[in-house]
């Protein structure tokens, strides 16, 4: 942790509230947010409990699956959710604009602009924890291979219609979700954990409760530390905890006390009905089986529903910060990788396969490595107080320019080549030929460090962006008396090598990933333990 | 008839450090030249050889005619190699592959007439030697890819760099040292752990995956580690695949014409002379990572090498002074070596190495004077428990080597277990670092000096 970091969460704990770690949001939030605030149910990986979800704060959906291991309720259920989330997702395909994308092309091999669509907007999602992350990368796993009657007329437990398709798009929000500075789906603890700094540690930032209430405490709580421990703690007299946890496992005192015995009345009641010999008595235990699922249900959303709210209240106090410069930038990103997927689907190719080969898992490595390192360097460009950060860490200097000199390089055609002193009190790692960058115009000017002249004074050449002729273009080169930031780190990311295609995959990484798995890809066989 | 004495090789026998490596060295090349697979592994302990091995590879291969490409990791790394290659054979044409940053390599290759500098690959096309870094190299495109390659570091190559230029050769021989720091990435790689093709593994890890039946062939002996040294970098870091040093007891040893005032440094120095090991320990207790203290402490053990007026015997010369060039200080961060560099510059100090493990790779010096990685620490991380962070640090050095660190590391060792998570199908990597530096450091106990500052 850096030590910027440390010295907020000091501060925090002192002032009893959270500190702010940001002064503008680092990630772009939709007008139209998707919030999917799921419960799982414990012990059964995979198997949903319920879930509230919409794009109204007012008017969520709720979805319960009363058994959560009869595998009908829980296709009823993911049924349900597709018809909420599909239509979301879809609302987000048809508005495109026209956008230029560089391409090699097949018979040339040359690398030309290819005019293509570009989706206007995407369709975002919002889960309450980082586990909600990874539920919904769960659920895109357990639906992806599914095979719906109409694919497959023999296959022995079909999904409903649009199963198969949810997964293939949860699946690919769950991967994009995994490159650093996206937005496609975000959980709101990070979301918050990024902008604001708590006097607790960031597996405890993990509890949406605790952590709003470092942020912006009730006002009745005497300081956001207390509000954060009874947010964790405080049990009703039925033993309930006051603040439920936002999921997807739910609190054991829940599921004993309250979910188990529940579950079993339905249980029973479904049993009753089956056994029914006449109409009358039938018509009564439906009524029983129906008021045994309500009860469930409603369980089910007294435990969502705080979370719902506190989501949304997240999202109300990031939504008052500014958004950073480049946070547009980042969401185009996004937008690209929505249109590729729907470009994916629509034309017809099979779901993404269960593991990355060699050249996949390659690529995505470099892409969000390169992602990483682009999101270090824009935050800090986009906010001073993530600047400060890097500064206290010697990887950016601010300070007065205290003197130009004007020097010329050698050879034919002389370049300019000032020398500028600058005044800082921040302790950059500055070595022999270190390379520093500034953003001129929010493009990236390089300059080389030179000496250190004093204590607090640091020489540099600068060497690029100054036009082409013998004198500076004006405005290129800082004049004494300037404020300047530079960084150690480089603003811009470069292009790694490209890969060769998965066909070709060398003999050192097995070989083209078709010679080894010839047999397409099943879903997982079932197993008796699957069958409960 | 009569029998004559024949002699024997069992373990009885004396170990000749020349002829080990010497049979080793042929089988290598033997495979390398003649061998039917695609390729060669070579492990190599630290300072075994491997530079020599590489150079001397590359120079049979040329002479047999066949194309080779080298694969370096760092531009440090190939400039080296062009160097060492020139040094070797003077008339052999070598083709310098650079990038187009400004300053791409080694001013010292301009005055080498046979070696051709380019940042196109097409215009060192047809000379019988072409070296570059692995990310240039993936930058290169060919119809027909070269008979031949030589990866040198390579398990500080990751699995991707190596998917990326293993279409461009027919063969490799493949040469590192597996006790080295391992390669990493800067984001979570979990997702992949267990996949043949991890793309975050090291090269070797991927290679020998999928080709199991590789040759494999490692260095025996270890001449720059002092035989003070070779037994504990060995055991600790390479138990299954032991070592020797290439010098006995009494072929190094370092001596000082000023003596001893009686200060912790200067019996820690004293202490490192005479056995080879030397631990420096400052009080207990929890600091930030640049421990003023202990920072402080390495820089007055540098300060008092140099002005005790140093002397270095080895079997390579006579008498050398101890001179700043010969010392490097080792860190596990680079703040850290920036505080011990302000503190060297405080005591008038210029000239001593001062860098962190990633950066000490591959290097070699007399004496060197290493911060502990764990000292002061409330917790034992994985990055300071990687074994080969420890072993790159405790493995530089000819002739002595005097570690910093805060008392009490050992109990910190024991109250932080390794924890990381196991991952399926992932090779468990032996020693663990735990294990490593508990071996490292009841070694040291034994060349122990207090000191409070």
């Amino acid at each position: 942790m850096s030590l910027i970091a440390t010295l907020a969460q000091l501060e925090a704990v002192r002032a009893g509230r959270a500190r702010p770690a940001a002064t503008v949001r680092h990630r772009h939030l939709s007008d139209r947010p998707l919030v999917f605030v799921p419960l799982t149910t414990a012990g059964e990986a995979g198997a949903p409990l319920g879930a509230l979800v919409g794009t109204d704060r007012d008017a969520p959906r709720l979805l319960v699956v009363p058994q959560p291991r009869d595998r009908d309720l829980r296709f009823a259920f993911l049924a349900e959710l597709a018809d909420i989330v599909l239509p979301y997702v879809e609302s987000y395909t048809e508005a495109v604009e026209a956008a230029e994308r560089t391409e090699t092309d097949p018979e040339t091999g040359k690398r030309v602009k290819v005019e293509v669509d570009l989706c206007a907007d995407a369709a975002q999602v919002i889960v309450p924890s980082r586990a909600g992350v990874d539920f919904v990368r769960l659920l895109g796993r357990s639906m992806r291979f599914r095979r719906t009657a109409e694919q497959d007329p023999e296959t022995p437990h079909p999904a409903p219609p649009r199963v198969p398709l949810l997964g293939r798009w949860l699946t690919h929000y769950g991967e994009r979700a995994r490159v650093p500075g996206s937005s496609l789906l975000l959980a709101m603890t990070d979301l918050l954990g990024r902008h604001w700094a708590t006097g607790q540690s960031t597996l405890e930032d993990q509890h949406l409760g605790a952590l709003l209430a470092w942020i912006d405490p009730p006002e009745d709580a005497p300081s956001g530390a207390e509000a954060a421990l009874r947010a964790e703690l405080a049990r009703d007299a039925d033993g309930q905890l006051l603040c439920p946890p936002a999921g997807p496992a739910t609190d054991p005192a829940f599921d004993n006390r309250l979910l188990a015995p529940a579950i079993e009345r339905y249980d029973r009641a479904r049993t009753a009905l089956a056994a029914a010999e006449d109409g009358p008595a039938a018509d009564q235990r439906l009524g029983a089986l129906t008021a045994a699922e309500r009860e469930i249900r409603a369980l089910v959303a007294s435990r969502t529903r705080p979370t719902w709210d506190a989501v949304w209240r997240g999202l109300d106090l990031l939504r008052e910060l500014p958004a950073g410069a480049h946070v547009e930038e980042r969401w185009t990103r996004d937008r690209w990788s929505f249109t590729g997927h729907r470009d994916r689907i629509l034309a017809g190719e099979p779901p993404q396969p269960r593991r990355d080969d060699a050249v996949t898992a390659a690529n995505k490595l470099a892409t969000r490595e390169r992602e990483q390192a682009r999101l270090d360097a824009q935050e800090a460009l986009d906010d001073p107080l993530v600047m400060a950060g890097r500064r206290l860490a010697g990887e950016a200097f601010a300070g007065e320019v205290m003197d130009v000199v004007m020097t010329y390089s050698e050879g034919k055609r002389p370049a300019p080549r000032p020398l500028v002193t600058v005044r800082t009190e921040d302790r950059p790692r500055l070595g022999e030929r270190v390379k520093v960058y500034r953003s001129l115009g929010g493009r990236p000017q390089s300059a080389e460090f030179v000496e250190q002249a004093a204590e607090d004074l640091v020489v540099l050449r600068i060497v690029d962006k100054m036009g082409r002729g013998k004198e500076p273009e004006a405005g290129s080169v800082p004049e004494k008396g300037d404020r300047v930031c530079f960084t150690l780190f480089e603003h811009e990311q470069r292009g790694g090598a490209k890969l060769p295609d998965p066909e070709r995959t060398p003999w050192t990484h097995g070989g083209p990933p078709g010679e080894r798995a010839a047999v397409p890809e099943a879903p997982d066989p079932l197993t008796e333990e699957d069958v409960l | 008839m009569t029998t004559e004495a024949v002699p024997r090789t069992d373990a009885g026998a004396a170990f000749d450090p020349g002829a080990e490596a010497a049979r080793a060295t042929a089988a290598i090349l033997h495979d390398t030249l003649h061998g039917t697979e695609r390729g060669v592994v070579v492990d190599s302990p630290p300072g075994a050889g491997k530079s020599t091995l590489v150079v001397r590879a590359a120079l049979e291969l040329a002479a047999a005619g066949r194309p080779l490409m080298v694969v370096a990791q760092t531009n440090a790394q190939v400039d080296d190699l062009v160097l060492r290659l020139a040094e070797q054979s003077p008339e052999l044409p070598v083709g310098r592959l650079h990038s187009s940053d400004a300053d791409p390599y080694d001013k010292a290759l301009d005055a080498l007439d046979n070696v051709r500098k380019s940042a196109k690959a097409a215009d060192l096309a047809g000379l019988p030697v072409v070296l570059s870094t692995a990310a240039k190299w993936a930058h290169v495109t060919v119809d027909e890819p070269w008979r031949h390659a030589i990866v040198d570091e390579a398990y500080q190559m990751r699995s991707d760099a190596l998917l990326a230029v293993a279409g461009l050769f027919e063969r490799a021989l493949f040469v590192g040292d597996p006790g080295q720091l391992d390669p990493f990435a800067i984001v979570g790689s979990e997702q992949w752990a267990g996949l043949s093709y991890d793309p975050s593994a090291s090269a070797v890890t991927t290679l020998l995956a999928h080709n199991p039946g590789l040759p494999q062939h490692r260095l025996p002996v270890s001449w720059r580690l002092p035989a003070s040294a070779a037994p504990l970098v060995s055991d600790a870091f390479y138990p299954f695949t032991p070592f020797r040093s290439g010098t006995g007891p009494g072929d190094r040893a370092l001596s000082f014409a000023v003596p001893s005032d009686g200060s912790g440094p200067d019996r820690v120095i004293d202490e490192a002379a005479a056995s080879g090991w030397g631990l420096l320990e400052l009080p207990a207790g929890h600091t930030p990572r640049t421990d003023p203290e202990a920072v402080g402490a390495v820089a007055a053990v540098v300060r008092r090498l140099l002005d005790r007026d140093g002397t270095a015997v080895s079997e390579r010369s006579g008498p050398a002074p101890l001179t700043p060039a010969r010392i490097a200080v080792g860190t596990a961060h680079r703040d850290q070596a920036a505080a011990v560099r302000a503190a060297l510059a405080g005591l008038g100090v210029t000239g001593v190495t001062v860098d962190t493990a990633n950066r000490l790779q591959g290097r070699e010096y007399d004496v060197t004077v290493v911060l502990h990685p764990l000292s002061g620490r409330p917790d034992a991380t994985a990055f300071h428990l990687e074994t080969g962070r420890l072993c790159v640090l405790a493995s530089r050095h000819r002739h002595a080597c005097v570690v910093v660190c805060r008392a009490g590391v050992d109990a910190l060792l024991d109250d932080y277990p390794s924890t990381e998570p196991v991952q399926l199908g992932t090779t468990v990597k032996f020693p663990d670092g735990w294990e490593a530096n508990h071996a490292v450091l009841a070694h040291l106990a034994r060349h122990r000096v207090t000191w409070r500052p």
